[in-house]
């Protein structure tokens, strides 16, 4: 294995801090900090797979906390429909089931919208993944058996062998483990020969595609990747907070998305998690001074696109290293 | 099917274009000229809603209150164009719509703090508030009338001034390369300050109109972008003539699918079924019509000539 770099500590650093302070905090009685940080690492691992497409491939999408809620809501109806009856052949408390559920319903919608939006560029493929997401928001909002706008209470969370998710610990460790994991694919997937297209394409289109790449389809393929890992972040949110809302999808959420990826660092592994830790840590802060935090908060978020470039990670990085 | 039913649902229908038209007219004028992504178009819109209310509260007349309540608008846009939009012009897209996400939050928790978090309904003029008879049978709120006779005068107006006036000239030229009217000595920044200010105002006056329908609410901002944007990526980002057609495009669906989507469906499945799946349908209908048309044209229906 090579050496680390400075980067590469940093990164190392952060991710054992995560993985041991909010265990010890549960330990010490302190379950607040462990439910805390769920949250964060959960955000994290959509915001890990906002990057692999904002970040590295170049495709701003507006609507990515769609793929949140379609992945919470394909935990939550099979377990609606166990408890009430009706459409029994989707009816079940099978974790496992309801996680391919999540995953492969995420990976078809990126499938179906991507092939379309990917057609477009610029501020069309930001516009329209936007769109896409709202409609789905509509759709579950119309959705009168499932709650519509009130949203869906989860009764039961996911059965899984070996892990019980009602067990806060638990729920943290494997979010956490998924983090990790999360950051392995996408990584793995960035320094792969299809992450040098990928990346190759962001740079130069037209030179890759006079190379005889179809950027089009590495483009889809990531598309699609990065809606399965969110799905799953989905499938996990839905069975920390046993409660799933078309506001999970709203675009408001896609920006905060999109906010923490930038704010962390784009096209770093660590920079999206550093971004959902600074997005949570804002919202804590502020919002226990007052109703109005958002105000702040937005004034931070034009603050940050006006002056902070190359994110968090470019500063802890020192200067010159950001991009 | 009802057709004095089916004439006040196109009525209505016609009357969402309109004013979806005024929205998306300020967006696409502001895309094509600026070359900026204006997300908080929509927070403008409410907020325009908003001020229009309270000086109908304090005028006491809706009239009056709108005629006042468009400069304010205007100069608030010029304002926010001046502080902030400025410094955006040469950064990316993606710059864009994050700076205006973060100014929507600002202004709407803004409105929120100053009107507070429920909606203000807008009281009409008596005569506004009747109904009028347009002919046997046909009888339709007048302020509907209204609104459509207001939409397509302020449609007419901005044709005439795009395309007939020297200030329509310059920011056509702008459009087309902004370098060389700088060059040739136009005061471009200004200009620029005012295609922004003039967007506000439409979209202010379009909150202004819906709100004594609806009520001047937090919510109707977020609501009305996303339309706005269905709008002018289905009628070509920049295009005038493209905003306007999709404009009255997607009013027409999107209010004929909701009122008669379920009475279609019924036609070939069970009354149950259609009651179903009709609203679930029809609440994406308008997002289905711009999958269709971007798949076959991608650059929307009048792609612009430059750019």
């Amino acid at each position: 294995m090579k050496s680390l770099d400075r980067t590469g500590w940093i990164t190392v650093g952060v991710m054992l801090l995560l993985g041991v302070l909010p265990p010890f905090f549960y330990w010490i009685g302190n379950e607040f900090y462990l439910l805390l940080a769920t949250r964060l690492v959960i955000l994290a691992i959509a915001a890990v797979s906002l990057n692999l497409i904002l970040g590295y491939g170049g495709m701003a999408s507006f609507g990515h906390a769609a793929f949140v809620g379609i992945g919470a809501y394909a935990m939550g109806i099979p377990v609606y429909h166990e408890f009430y009856g009706g459409f029994s052949a989707a009816a079940s408390t099978n974790g496992l089931f309801q996680l391919a559920l999540s995953v492969g319903l995420s990976a078809l919608f990126a499938l179906i919208t991507g092939a379309i939006s990917l057609r477009t560029r610029g501020v069309y493929f930001i516009m329209i993944t936007m769109a896409f997401a709202q409609m789905v928001f509509y759709l579950f909002q119309s959705l009168d058996e499932y709650g519509g706008d009130d949203g869906l209470v989860i009764e039961m969370r996911s059965e899984l062998p070996w892990i019980n998710l009602d067990h806060p610990l638990q729920m943290y460790l494997l979010s956490f483990v998924s983090l990790v994991v999360a950051m392995g694919v996408v990584h793995m997937i960035v320094n792969s020969r299809f992450g040098m297209v990928l990346r190759g394409a962001k740079g130069n289109d037209e030179r890759l595609v006079t190379l005889g790449f179809n950027t089009y389809l590495y483009r889809l393929t990531a598309y699609v990747i990065a809606g399965a890992i969110c799905g799953f972040a989905g499938w996990l949110t839905a069975n920390f907070s046993t409660f799933v809302s078309p506001s999970m999808m709203g675009w408001g959420r896609s920006g905060e998305l999109m906010f923490m990826v930038i704010l962390g660092g784009a096209a770093t592994a660590l920079g999206p998690v550093l971004g959902a830790a600074a997005f949570i840590l804002i919202e804590e802060i502020l919002s226990s001074f007052t109703v109005y935090w958002h105000l702040p908060f937005g004034l931070m978020l034009i603050g940050v696109v006006l002056f902070a470039r190359g994110g968090l990670l470019g500063m802890l990085q020192g200067r010159g290293r950001g991009k | 099917m009802d057709t004095t039913l089916l004439f006040i649902q196109i009525l209505n229908g016609v009357q969402l274009g309109l004013l979806l038209f005024l929205v998306a007219s300020g967006l696409t004028l502001v895309f094509g000229i600026l070359d900026f992504v204006n997300l908080a178009h929509g927070s403008i819109y409410m907020l325009g809603a908003f001020i229009c209310a309270s000086l109908t509260f304090l005028v006491g007349n809706f009239l009056i209150a709108v005629l006042l309540a468009v400069p304010i608008t205007g100069v608030i846009g010029y304002l926010i164009e001046r502080v902030l939009i400025r410094q955006l012009y040469a950064r990316s897209h993606l710059d864009h719509v994050l700076a205006t996400f973060g100014l929507i939050l600002v202004i709407d928790t803004t409105v929120q703090i100053i009107w507070g978090p429920a909606g203000i309904s807008v009281p009409l003029p008596d005569w506004l508030n009747g109904q009028t008879e347009l002919f046997a049978g046909v009888v339709v709120p007048t302020f509907r009338l209204i609104i459509i006779a207001a939409g397509l005068a302020v449609a007419a107006g901005l044709f005439w001034l795009v395309n007939y006036t020297r200030l329509g000239m310059l920011i056509r030229a702008g459009a087309s390369n902004s370098t060389m009217v700088s060059a040739l000595g136009v005061d471009i920044k200004t200009l620029f300050s005012l295609v922004f200010a003039l967007g506000a105002m439409l979209a202010g006056l379009a909150g202004m109109l819906i709100s004594p329908i609806t009520e001047a609410s937090i919510n109707m901002g977020g609501e009305v972008i996303i339309t706005a944007f269905v709008v002018i990526i289905i009628g070509g980002i920049g295009s005038m003539k493209g905003a306007f057609v999709a404009a009255i495009l997607v009013g027409l669906i999107d209010t004929l699918g909701r009122s008669f989507l379920d009475d279609v469906f019924a036609l070939f499945m069970s009354q149950n079924a259609a009651e179903t799946a009709a609203p679930a349908i029809s609440a994406m209908l308008i997002y289905i019509l711009m999958a269709v048309i971007l798949a076959l044209r991608p650059q929307g229906l009048f792609p612009p000539k430059v750019r």
